[in-house]
């Protein structure tokens, strides 16, 4: 299959965005239309006359995303254009934080589109501070004192808002992350990825070590890997064993201050929801 | 032939909207501007015009997804009004950076705050130097004509326009307009044909992307060319216009300038009363010209000079908060009178703002201070807020 991203991008080593970008034009090809907001993503859209993306782009700002999508794709449908795949590959910052009330009423609305969140758990691009979707004990350079606040849950919100499709994925398995892009595509509406994505600078940790943190915060259920559509919950990847929460927090600088009983926290929140993700699938 | 009818500012954009088949509208409710909307989405629903409608969950998302439809090669329109205007300020600038022509109308409400539900320009003045083409209707005819000048200028310097009619004072007020057939309109304003930059899987490009120094002055410099052109462009089109539907419209409108003793200078519905005040002062032996400004962005400097040049004293009126310095439009006037080597006295009035009307007594009032400085040659460094309460000095 032809590469529908360019070679040789100036994105960090070890970058789980990346990674993303390319799996999603692998499963979608070339009948696609990419968005990126200010981000690390904005860098495959490019600078001057370079730019990444092999289909169109289109650079957004950083909390309307969704509402470019929106004029797009009802244009595409005023166009009679039903084929084309109308893409945004958005941060967790241009997703949960600031964007979220451009992609709430999108969703509400109910337009065609795609909308893959890679979370990175932080504002990277503009030098590691705090998202919403940083979670406990994490240090960046606005909460040098870890965060206090749990992650925010994006994906729950959208399922209370009755989206026709909604996903979690991890770099650490791709497949699965292409699985669901496929899917996403067959919807007759809005479809959300919101997928892990380790970030070796912001994260304080080694890029050959992306994919096996990417795997650990599945398999210790901090991020479980899991669909719905229509509201109709699966989970895609059981985890058998457990992992150790301990193992994953040491591979990143990030957590070297994170307190026991925010250690501890974090694990009892990630038994419960991957409990409670079983029970809803179990209904 | 058309047809004449009664209707109001809001429902005279509504119309020239539907007879500019636009394809994709977004936009969000926000007095005084939503009868306009309503009256489009009216359209859409009785399939009198085929467009889709988004209802969008704020201005600034309104702006943006027409900037994305358009981007998509469709004609769009979306409007709004004081705190929404405000709001949709990020997007305005990358409306007009990256050349697409949509046509937004404004119901002209006061910026907040204190809170007002009613006219000024005090929210399209805050966006005047965002490239984009700015048109102040005086009338509901007006307010269609525009509608329709602007897709065709829009579309042929491929640069946005803001249609601005005063909130409630043209918005809610009924008059009598023609409204041309649509195979005249059809006639005039050729289906929509997408510019230079489009998203399209069989010609991929980048839009919109980051940009160095290396390029950045070049394409603001190209922008500001195309936006200046207009000065240029906009008469031959307003004389097209006139040869299909009968109707003259400038880039502004002077009446018994040459040699006036004063020229009252207004923007938008307040025109009217200044023409009708004038009028009645020169029955009575007065030299009082006025000089209506249609064209804010770009400003027409060249006829503002000639038409005021042989004025003895020039009032301007700014129906606009003109906070710690003179009003948008006297800074206009000024400007150009500076660089043309014009020694006339200019006057600025600030009046009629937050809704407060902009009476017949309010511009005789207006024209007798100018008079009055003038006869007493002094100069008045700052704007002189001509209907403000006793109470407030
Ligand atoms: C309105 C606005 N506010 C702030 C910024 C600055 N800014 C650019 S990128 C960014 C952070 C984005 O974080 P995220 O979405 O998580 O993407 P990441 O940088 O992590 O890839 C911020 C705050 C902006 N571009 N626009
Ligand atoms: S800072 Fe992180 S997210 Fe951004 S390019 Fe580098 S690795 Fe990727
Ligand atoms: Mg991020």
């Amino acid at each position: 299959m032809a590469d529908l991203v360019s070679k040789g991008l100036t994105t960090c080593e070890g970058c789980g965005m990346e990674l993303i970008a390319r799996s999603i034009l692998d499963v979608l090809g070339q009948n696609t239309i990419m968005l990126t907001p200010p981000s690390c993503s904005a860098i495959l859209t490019g600078f001057g006359s370079e730019t990444g993306w092999k289909v169109p782009a289109f650079q957004s700002n950083l909390e309307n995303i969704a509402a470019y999508c929106s004029g797009i794709s009802v244009a595409l449908e005023h166009q009679n254009k039903t084929d084309i795949n109308v893409v945004a590959l958005a941060g967790d910052g241009g997703t949960v934080d600031i964007g979220l009330q451009a992609l709430s009423g999108a969703v509400e609305r109910g337009h065609k589109f795609i909308y893959v969140c890679y979370d990175n758990e932080a504002y990277m691009n503009t030098g590691i501070q705090r998202s919403g979707s940083t979670p406990v004990g994490a240090w960046t350079t606005t909460t040098p004192g870890g965060k206090k606040e749990p992650k925010k849950n994006i994906v729950e919100m959208l399922l209370a808002q009755g989206i026709p499709y909604v996903a979690t994925a991890s770099v650490g398995y791709i497949d699965d992350f292409k699985k669901k892009v496929a899917k996403a595509r067959e919807i007759d509406g809005p479809a959300y990825i919101h997928t892990f994505s380790p970030c070796p600078p912001g994260w304080r940790a080694k890029p050959r070590d992306t994919i096996k943190i990417a795997k650990l915060a599945v398999d210790t259920n901090l991020f479980p890997l899991f669909e719905a559509i229509d509201g109709e919950v699966r989970v895609t990847r059981k985890v058998r064993k457990v992992a150790s929460i301990k193992e994953y927090l040491e591979l990143q600088g990030r957590f070297r201050n994170i307190r026991d009983e925010e250690v501890e926290s974090l694990a009892t929140d990630a038994e419960n929801y991957y409990n409670k993700l079983l029970e809803s699938e179990a209904k | 032939m058309g047809k004449r009818v009664a209707i109001s500012g809001n429902h005279s954009i509504a119309e020239g909207v539907r007879l500019a088949k636009v394809d994709v509208v977004a936009a969000y409710p926000i007095t005084p501007q939503t009868p306009m909307v309503e009256k489009v989405a009216d359209f859409i629903n009785q399939g009198r015009l085929d467009a889709k409608y988004i209802a969008v969950e704020s201005e600034h998302s309104a702006l943006t997804a027409v900037v994305g439809a358009s981007v998509m090669g469709t004609r769009v329109f979306t409007a709004s009004a004081g705190a929404g205007l405000a709001l949709m300020h990020e997007i305005v600038g990358v409306a007009s950076g990256n050349r697409l022509p949509i046509v937004m109308g404004i119901a002209n409400r006061s910026l907040p705050s204190p809170w007002s539900l009613q006219a000024d320009h005090s929210d399209s003045m805050a966006e005047r130097d965002l490239g984009w083409i700015q048109l102040y209707a005086a009338s509901c005819q007006e307010a269609l004509d525009y509608t329709l000048l602007a897709y065709r200028i829009a579309e042929e310097v491929r640069l946005p326009v803001m249609v601005c009619i005063d909130g409630f004072f043209l918005t809610h007020t009924t008059e009598a307009v023609d409204l041309p057939d649509q195979a005249d309109v059809d006639q005039f304003l050729p289906a929509f044909e997408r510019g230079d930059i489009y998203l399209d899987p069989d010609d991929p490009m980048t839009i919109n992307q980051l940009n160095s120094e290396a390029t950045f002055t070049e394409l603001k410099y190209r922008h500001n060319e195309a936006l200046n052109s207009v000065v240029d462009l906009f008469p031959h089109v307003a004389k097209e216009f006139e040869e299909r539907f009968g109707r003259k419209h400038s880039l502004c409108t002077a009446v018994g300038c040459e040699g006036a003793d004063v020229v009252v200078v207004t923007l938008g519905s307040s025109s009217g009363t200044a023409r009708k005040v004038a009028g009645q002062m020169r029955a009575d032996g007065q030299k009082i010209g006025t000089l209506q400004v249609s064209c804010f962005r770009p400003f027409p400097k060249q006829e503002v000079i000639d038409h005021l040049k042989h004025a003895k004293a020039v009032a301007v009126v700014d129906r606009s908060w003109a906070l710690g310095t003179d009003g948008p439009l006297a800074q206009e006037v000024k400007s150009a009178f500076y660089s043309a080597g014009l020694n006339v006295p200019v006057y600025n009035f600030v009046g009629g703002l937050g809704g407060r009307d902009l009476s017949e007594a309010t511009v005789k009032r207006v024209i007798g201070k100018a008079l009055e400085l003038k006869e007493q040659e002094e100069q008045a460094l700052y704007p002189i807020w001509i209907d403000v309460k006793e109470e407030a000095k």
